[in-house]
C-alpha cells in the first residue's frame, strides 16, 4: 500500500516557493510554519542562525501550514505574507509577522504592509478577498500529505527531522545529511 | 525528543513537559508494517497524565484490514446517538484517541478538522472516539471549534475500543488508533499510533486514494 516511505517531502522544493540560498546549494531545508504558532515563533531565529552558520551551503524554503481552527490569525497572516511575495517582499513581511506573532489582526497587518514599503491599497484588498487563500492551501495539504502533524515542521533535504529543533541540534542533522549526500 | 525551545505563551497548557518517546508505529495493511518515529512538536504540552509505560505500543491486538467493522451506537450530545450503521454508504475514519484535552490528540483533531472537505471528496466522514463524557465532549469540541462528532465511549467505558482491539485496560482508555471502514461496514486500513504521537492525516488519505483506486479498478472489471 504504502509505496512511499512516511516522514518524506512529498512535494519538491520548485519554482513556486519561497526560497533563500542558492538553488545549487547542496543541502535545502523547508519549514512547515504557521504565524501564530509560538513554537514557530522560536524557530525563527534558529532557521536564521542556521542560515548564517551555513551561507551557501543552505537553501530554506518556507512553507505554510496554518491551523486555522485554533489559531485565530494564522490563516491571514499566512495570506499576508504570499499579498508581500505578490509584490516582490515576501521575506521581509515574513520576519515581521515572525516577530510580532502577537499582533496579527488585519489592521496590525496593514500596519506591517506600510513598514515594509508595499502597496498597501493593493495589499489590504487582495487580502480581504483571499486572493491567495488558494496558495496557502496547497501548501497547507502538501503538509498533510507529507506527514506534517504540528508545527514547525522541517524537512532536510526531503526527509523529515525527527528530534528537536534546537540550534545544535538541527545543525548537527543538517551536517550529517550533507555528508551523507555527498558521499 | 522535546524541543528545547519553549517560548513563553499566556496559555498555561503550553507548558513544556516529558512526552512520549519515539516508538514504532505498527501499520496493519497487507501484511506491511511502516516506521514512524516520533514527532513531538505540538502546540499544546502538558503531561499525559496516566498514560503509563510512555509511548508504549504492545503487540498490536487492533483489528486488522478484511474484519467487518463491529457495530456500535454511542452518544454524541446528550440527546443525541450515532450509530456506525448511520454512516452506510459513506466511509468513515473512526479516530480513537486517550482523551480530551490531551495535548497530542488536540492537534490530531484539530488536524482533521482542517481536512474535512478535502476528506469528504472522498466520501468520507471522521468522528473522534474517546472514554470521555458528553459534557466534556462538548466543551472540548467548542473550545478547538471542532467540527467533528465526537462520541462518548463512556458506558460502558471503552466497550467500542474492546471491540476494536484498542482498549488500554491499565490505564483506562484507548489507544491512538485510526480505522478506515469502507461504504459496506468492512475495515479496510487500521493503524496503532503511539500514545503519544499525533499520527497526522497522511495515512488516512493514502487509505482513501487506495480505495478509490481499488474501486476503479472493481468498477472497470464489472
Amino acid at each position: 500500500m504504502r509505496a512511499r516511505r512516511q516522514g518524506t517531502l512529498v512535494a519538491p522544493v520548485s519554482a513556486r516557493d519561497h526560497v533563500q540560498g542558492p538553488a545549487d546549494a547542496p543541502v535545502t531545508l523547508v519549514e512547515y510554519g504557521d504565524y501564530q504558532c509560538p513554537y514557530c515563533g522560536a524557530a525563527h531565529p534558529i532557521v536564521k542562525a542556521l542560515q548564517r552558520e551555513l551561507g551557501d551551503n543552505l537553501r530554506f524554503a518556507f512553507r505554510h501550514f496554518p491551523l486555522a481552527t485554533i489559531h485565530e490569525y494564522a490563516e491571514g497572516a499566512a495570506e499576508a505574507a504570499e499579498a508581500a511575495g505578490a509584490q516582490g517582499k515576501f521575506w521581509q513581511m515574513h520576519d515581521t509577522l515572525f516577530e510580532n506573532q502577537q499582533a496579527l489582526d488585519f489592521e496590525s497587518l496593514v500596519g506591517y504592509a506600510e513598514e515594509v514599503g508595499l502597496n498597501v491599497e493593493r495589499f489590504a484588498t487582495e487580502l480581504e478577498n483571499h486572493v491567495y487563500a488558494p496558495r496557502v492551501r496547497e501548501d497547507f495539504i502538501s503538509g498533510i500529505r507529507s506527514g506534517v502533524n504540528g508545527t514547525p515542521t522541517f524537512f532536510i533535504h526531503g526527509v523529515r527531522h525527527e528530534g528537536s529543533f534546537d540550534f545544535e541540534t538541527m545543525l548537527e542533522a543538517i551536517q550529517a545529511r550533507m555528508q551523507g549526500l555527498a558521499a | 525528543m522535546r524541543s528545547d525551545a519553549t517560548p513563553q505563551t499566556s496559555n498555561s497548557k503550553e507548558q513544556s513537559t516529558n512526552a512520549a518517546p519515539e516508538r514504532a508505529k505498527t501499520v496493519t495493511q497487507s501484511g506491511s508494517s511502516t516506521q514512524l518515529t516520533g514527532n513531538q512538536r505540538f502546540e499544546r504540552r502538558t503531561p499525559q497524565a496516566g498514560a503509563g509505560p510512555e509511548g508504549e505500543v504492545q503487540e498490536s491486538t487492533a483489528l486488522p484490514a478484511g474484519t467487518r467493522a463491529p457495530d456500535f451506537t454511542l452518544r454524541t450530545t446528550p440527546d443525541q446517538e450515532v450509530s456506525l450503521s448511520d454512516f452506510r454508504g459513506k466511509r468513515i475514519v473512526l479516530a480513537f484517541y486517550p482523551a480530551d484535552w490531551s495535548p497530542v490528540c488536540g492537534d490530531e483533531l484539530a488536524v482533521y478538522n482542517e481536512v474535512l472537505p478535502e476528506i469528504r471528496k472522498h466520501n468520507a466522514e471522521v468522528v473522534g472516539i474517546s472514554v470521555d463524557g458528553v459534557w466534556c465532549h462538548i466543551a472540548y469540541a467548542q473550545y478547538n471549534k471542532l467540527h467533528l462528532p465526537l462520541l462518548s465511549d463512556f458506558e460502558p467505558k471503552g466497550e467500542v475500543a474492546r471491540s476494536y482491539g484498542v482498549y488500554r485496560k491499565k490505564d483506562g482508555f484507548s489507544e491512538r488508533a485510526l480505522f478506515l471502514i469502507d461504504e459496506e461496514g468492512t475495515i479496510r486500513w487500521s493503524y496503532v499510533s503511539p500514545i503519544g504521537v499525533n499520527p497526522g492525516a497522511d495515512g488516512v488519505f493514502d487509505a482513501l486514494e487506495e480505495l478509490d483506486s481499488q474501486k476503479a479498478q472493481k468498477g472497470a472489471a464489472a
